[in-house]
């Protein structure tokens, strides 16, 4: 960032200053929601989701500044390692959290999976029982 | 010019760095501080690409990516064995 | 060692993948890295044998580059919505686990459609269900059924067009029946509102 700059790389360094800050916001924003939400899958949603555009904000910014073809590649696949392991993270904590019953029912306003769950613990428990059965018949 | 975007950046990431410790430190569950470690890593990513973007290297692009995939994996078998940590299935 | 070898076509996909994370590690784009890169993936796939991604053979690049604009804006746009929900409503939020019926029943489509769901902020897959295809999608502020049939809506959509890129043909055909039959009752619908 030199002080003699043309208006074109002062227009690229201005783009690099919002990025760069609207990328650490977007930590921050995680950091408020993971103290102001009340339930983990709520914090989940806060903690996770505005990194994705935090990172791609920060890594546009470092193409910005270096200025050479071969960065936007290696810049892309840093992204797109983070595109493919964050949902399933975010997926794999979420489920861990739904299963162990820190899901707060009565934040939520609707669960059709409550249902399905029900049914098949039901299932699960009159097969339980069938073999239970079965083997106290024959000893 | 550069140094206020450095001070306002360095600002905004020690706050939310401070927010991701609160919420290791105040849990309540182990789930909880497993996505608040996670933030955290996230947080020290942010700040060594912030770094690379104002100091024009890429000496540290490798670690981000590492950083990405190590938080994936620490997550990933923190929530496997939470949720095979199950004493009965059945007493729910 | 039974296994069926699969055809390297069908693992072209894959050779790319590996040998541009090869270059771009080594930040060495030259003619010889990249040679180099591809003799390694050859290698790693033929050792490390992993079952095959079931790839429909048909990819619109020109949807997929515009998908991506479209990605890009709905992820910033939904980050603002979070950050807002976090600063003002905070402990006040209202949550619900909706469930989603897909149209399509390839793997790759669900896990497509379930990863993009889950980059978008506000919305999280909770569970699959790989028999119906259903995803069981965990949405913040959802508060009534109008919001969560606007996630649904919004899931359905991203489906449709994750099929419009790399659907089968036969998909695409369906989907395109659908959209028709909707668009006919729609119409019908606007029709008899008018008589009455």
């Amino acid at each position: 960032m030199t002080a003699d700059a043309s208006g074109f790389d002062a227009f690229i360094d201005a783009l690099t200053a919002v990025f760069l800050v609207a990328g650490a916001l977007m930590s921050l924003a995680a950091a408020i929601g993971l103290l102001r939400f009340p339930d983990l899958m709520s914090r989940m949603h806060a903690a996770t989701k505005p990194q994705v555009l935090g990172l791609f904000l920060v890594l546009a910014a470092i193409g910005l500044q270096l200025r050479t073809w071969w960065v936007w590649p290696v810049l892309l696949v840093a992204w797109i390692f983070q595109l493919l392991t964050v949902p399933v993270s975010a997926h794999m904590v979420g489920r861990a959290g739904y299963r162990t019953k820190h899901l707060q029912k009565e934040l939520l306003s609707t669960d059709e999976l409550a249902d399905v769950v029900r049914r098949a613990a039901a299932e699960e428990q009159a097969e339980q029982d069938a073999r239970d059965a079965a083997g106290s018949k024959r000893p | 010019m550069k140094e206020t975007i450095l001070i306002v950046t360095a600002v905004i990431l020690t706050l939310a760095a401070a927010g991701a410790i609160v919420r290791i430190a105040v849990g309540p569950s182990l789930l909880d501080r497993v996505l608040a470690a996670d933030v955290l890593l996230a947080i020290l990513g942010a700040a060594l690409a912030i770094d690379m973007a104002m100091n024009r290297h890429l000496n540290n692009l490798m670690l981000l990516v590492a950083l990405t995939l190590i938080g994936f994996i620490g997550s990933v078998t923190v929530a496997r064995f939470v949720a095979d940590r199950r004493p009965n299935p059945h007493d729910s | 060692m039974s296994r069926k070898p699969i055809s390297l076509k069908r693992e072209i996909p894959l050779l790319v993948w590996l040998v541009v994370v090869w270059a771009a590690l080594w930040q060495d784009f030259s003619p010889g890295n990249l040679l180099f890169g591809a003799l390694i993936a050859v290698v790693v796939a033929r050792i490390f044998y992993l079952p095959p991604v079931e790839l429909s053979g048909r990819f619109n690049l020109l949807r997929a580059f515009a998908f991506a604009f479209v990605f890009l804006g709905k992820v910033a746009a939904a980050s603002f919505q979070v950050m807002y929900l976090a600063i003002f409503k905070g402990p006040r939020v209202t949550n619900a686990v909706v469930a989603v019926p897909l149209r399509s029943q390839s793997d790759l489509l669900m896990t497509a459609t379930g990863h993009v769901i889950s980059l978008i902020p506000g919305s999280l897959v909770v569970e699959v269900d790989r028999s119906t295809s259903t995803l069981y999608i965990h949405g913040l502020n959802i508060r009534n059924s109008a919001d969560s049939d606007r996630l649904r809506k919004e899931v359905q959509d991203t489906e449709a067009s994750l099929i419009r890129i790399m659907g089968s043909a036969e998909e695409v055909e369906a989907l395109r029946n659908d959209q028709r039959q909707l668009r006919e009752t729609r119409q019908l619908r606007d029709e008899t509102g008018e008589a009455l």
